[in-house]
């Protein structure tokens, strides 16, 4: 990697994380030097149970929060978002980008006391990665082998040319390694190590009571010297918002990660003197609002309609009164957090023009009889508050310019269900999640030819042949300046086009107790390991 | 002998509404957009179409309907509740672990609202019309009118976050399991709240009907009689009224019996106990079918078994009914 270009990267992060600092409710207090104490339980808010525990096989934050302490990825990232060797020592990719080779780390054993071996990585990466886990499977898909030339090498080979700077970003959601001596034999979906992991994580797996809690214990034997300081971490199930308010304030819980309480309890929250709350910490799991079209309809397939009720929302409005600092405007589907591939705000923007959309309309020919133009079906996924108040906002404005609305609520089954396969909907608005890179999972919100029924997909019934190239090379360019400029290309052409508008960015909010030290110290730090947390008395 | 074959008969008139229920509510599911992979979609944040169909495959959603709804059936017939896509493991497994909250908070706020809905709605019905009716009929309005989880969640912030009086959540402690008497105070210490905030509104009803009770049986013949015996006031009230006032009570228990385990999802939630509410809310989102039909089929029985002991106590309260029956 070119050096000069590497200092500019740790310049741009700074400064994003000096900014993001300004949007803190709360001031970091300054913490004179203390020394880390050992010892303590930290209790953890765990508002949605999944099915099983393994991040081996389930990308999600649900799943990192538990199993991200108890089993590790070979790659994780440090303070300024840049790649980290975990498992992994170091790597190192050939100029074709087809080999990608990772020395692991020497003398680690899983918590079950065999030992870590390049065995492991070669049977998690080709049965979970390859074959299960959500966004792994695309990820890898070219992946056609990996060897085991010794215990503490694994070389991936890729049919097609992998980008290696793709790769250290997706590894630290997607490559967590599983142990092969406990997933060998059997269906790795039944196996019940799911619900009782077994890493070689800093916390073991003690218990799990479903529907209650689920503890784990301080790793004496941990590869990491004097980690970790906790002696043990409790998640609760705690299912109702307002209730996990009340225990954070009770001193029952020290920590509620990914906006898990509501708005105004954060608000509020972030004015008392015993908790912390922040986004940063959270970069890594940026999301931005969508609002998505549904081409099937003729007056959404005409780009002029599509562009009015953008220029017919007063996004920076909205966000002022009722997302507050938790939110800011968005420019595009890559998000100004991410570093390595934010093309800046000068591309296609739609700001808020009345008047102009009421000239788009008028000029796409949909005049207005009797104040309302057309009507159009809107469908709110449930995941978010800010989703709910989101959608009735679009009705809003767009009552004012003579497009009615109406929102069909469903549960998030049947939003998938109804947008993603049975395309019943005229305007859709939920999140888009970014991960890192944009290959992870937000080209496909934009590459034509995903199959019907594929959530978080494009599903708009729009194609456009140069948008897809633009991706597809960007995929494979393994050079990371010009991947870059590629992907500043596809959001400008997205931008243009406008399948889905995406105005809004957020960063997820943590809750947590002011007496927790080294908390937040990375971009994905709800889903980290937390070998460093400690509590101060 | 006779109670048995009355139990054997009530049992045998309720197998094929039990059955209907089950076809019910499984064709009514297929109505909801969405199944179990869709939800389970959405819970792990996407992932690919082959993902999904594998997905399917493993649930046994590829069949068509009708087989889907045989194979269920089928397994029923051998008291088979199948398996839970959520949770992994067989149905009767999971509703097992979760019954014991739900029965326990159940059975602690009915009998919570069914004492203080007597005592209350006795003296209300003795001072009716002057203070005490006044208060405690305002009183039981406004705890009726109260949405529970309000009343939950003041419950906890006044006695857990202000006073620290009681945990404000959770079925028992998780730090130090206890065991023998410490540990049923500690699963008792965790129930006060949820069944205060569960049995308010229950109260509020009870007192209701009790009072509305006692002053028409006060007013009946047998009543003039006792008091022109001249029976002192408190014995006219225990004796003979108080026994034919508890009619309706007892009806709107058996009544009131099946609808307290689904009512109490918003209570499990904001207390965050593991009850049988939160798993059929769970399992409605999820599109668990095998876990809700389970619930179902629990839930029905239970109402059965409850109506069955209502009817028992009827003849009890009033021989004329078991002479008839």
């Amino acid at each position: 990697m070119d050096l000069s270009r590497l200092e500019i990267n740790r310049r741009t992060a700074l400064l994003t994380s000096a900014a993001i600092a300004a949007n803190v409710i709360n001031p970091m207090r300054a913490f004179a030097q203390e020394t880390p104490r050992k010892g303590g339980v930290f209790n953890v808010h765990y508002g949605a149970e999944q099915r099983q525990l393994n991040p081996s096989i389930q990308a999600s934050t649900g799943v990192y929060i538990i199993g991200g302490k108890i089993q590790e990825n070979l790659v994780d990232l440090d303070a300024n978002g840049q790649p980290v060797g975990v498992l992994a020592e170091s790597w190192e990719a050939t100029p074709d980008g087809k080999t990608v080779t990772f020395k692991l780390r020497k003398g680690i054993t899983w918590h079950d006391g065999k030992p870590f071996t390049s065995e492991d990585v070669a049977f998690t990466a080709m049965n979970m990665w390859k074959k299960i886990l959500n966004y792994g499977s695309t990820l890898q898909l070219f992946l056609t082998a990996v060897d085991t030339p010794d215990p503490q090498t694994a070389i991936f080979r890729y049919e097609r040319p992998m980008p290696l700077n793709l790769l250290l970003r997706a590894l630290p959601d997607l490559g967590y390694v599983s142990a092969k001596h406990l997933y060998e034999s059997g269906d790795i979906r039944q196996n019940p190590t799911n619900l009782a992991p077994v890493g070689t994580g800093p916390f073991k797996f003690v218990k799990y009571e479903r529907g209650q809690y689920i503890i784990a214990d301080r790793n004496p034997d941990y590869w990491r010297p004097n980690a970790p300081y906790l002696d043990r971490i409790v998640w609760k199930v705690i299912t109702d918002r307002a209730a996990a308010a009340a225990q954070m304030e009770a001193g029952e819980l020290h920590y509620s990660p990914f906006s898990g309480l509501t708005i105004s309890d954060m608000a509020r929250l972030g004015k008392d003197k015993r908790f912390i709350v922040q986004t940063k910490g959270n970069e890594g799991n940026a999301r931005t609002n969508t609002i998505e079209f549904n081409f099937r309809r003729k007056e959404l397939s005409d780009i002029r309609v599509r562009r009015a009720i953008a220029h017919a929302i007063n996004v920076p409005f909205f966000i002022e009164n009722f997302l507050g600092d938790f939110a800011k405007l968005g420019t595009g589907p890559i998000p100004s957090t991410s570093t390595d591939f934010y093309p800046g705000p000068n591309t296609p923007q739609y700001p808020y023009d009345k008047a102009k959309a009421v000239a788009l309309l008028d000029e796409a020919g949909f005049k207005a009889t009797g104040g309302n133009r057309f009507a159009l079906k809107l469908l709110p996924a449930p995941w978010g508050e800010d989703i709910s108040l989101w959608s009735t906002f679009i009705q809003q404005s767009l009552g004012e310019v003579g497009i009615q609305v109406d929102i069909v609520r469903n549960d998030g089954g049947g939003f998938l269900k109804q947008v993603y396969d049975d395309h019943a909907f005229d305007l859709a608005t939920g999140w888009h999640q970014y991960r890192n890179d944009p290959a992870v999972s937000t080209t496909v919100w934009y590459r034509s030819g995903q199959p019907k029924g594929a959530p978080w997909t494009n599903q708009w019934g729009w194609e456009d042949k140069t948008v897809d190239k633009t991706i597809d090379d960007a995929a494979t360019e393994v050079d990371p300046a010009k991947r870059k400029a590629l992907y500043a290309d596809f959001v400008k052409e997205v931008n243009t086009e406008l399948p889905v508008w995406m105005p809004i960015e957020q960063i997820f909010v943590t809750v947590i107790t002011a007496k927790a030290r080294n908390h937040s110290n990375t971009p994905r730090w709800g889903s980290a390991s937390w070998h460093d947390l400690w509590l101060s008395a | 002998m006779r109670i048995l074959s009355l139990a054997g008969r009530r049992l045998a008139a309720s197998i094929p509404t039990l059955f209907l229920i089950l076809i019910g509510v499984f064709l009514l599911l297929q109505l909801a957009p969405g199944d179990t992979v869709d939800a389970l979609m959405a819970q792990m944040g996407g992932g690919d179409a082959a993902t999904a169909q594998q997905l399917r495959k493993f649930y046994g959603l590829d069949l068509s309907v009708p087989a889907q709804l045989g194979n269920y059936l089928w397994h029923l017939v051998r008291l088979d509740l199948g398996f839970s896509s959520i949770y992994g493991k067989p149905v009767a497994t999971v509703i097992l672990e979760r019954l014991p909250p739900t029965i326990l908070l159940m059975t602690a706020s009915l009998s919570f609202a069914f004492f203080f809905g007597l005592v209350f709605g006795v003296v209300a019905a003795r001072g009716v019309n002057r203070w005490p009716d006044t208060l405690i009929s305002t009183l039981g309005l406004i705890f009726y009118a109260t949405p529970s989880f309000w009343f939950g969640l003041m419950a906890i912030v006044v006695f857990s976050v202000y006073l620290q009086w009681l945990p404000s959540g959770g079925f028992q402690d998780i730090g130090t399991v206890q065991t023998g008497i410490r540990g049923v105070l500690d699963i008792a210490a965790h129930l006060v709240l949820p069944t205060l905030t569960l049995g308010l509104i229950f109260l509020a009803i009870y007192l209701r009907i009790m009072r509305a009770s006692m002053l028409e049986v006060l007013n009946l013949d047998f009543v003039r009689t006792a008091r022109a015996k001249g029976l002192d006031e408190t014995h006219v009230v225990t004796r003979h009224v108080l026994r034919n006032a508890l009619l309706p009570m007892v009806t709107l228990i058996g009544l009131q019996a099946g609808t307290m385990l689904g009512g109490s999802v918003v209570v499990e939630s904001v207390f965050s106990l593991p009850g049988l509410g939160r798993l059929a809310y769970e399992s409605v989102v999820q599109r668990d079918l095998n876990t809700l039909l389970g619930i179902v089929f629990v839930s029905a029985l239970l109402v059965i078994v409850v109506n069955f002991v209502v009817d028992l106590l009827y003849a009890r309260l009033d021989p004329r009914i078991a002479a008839e029956g």
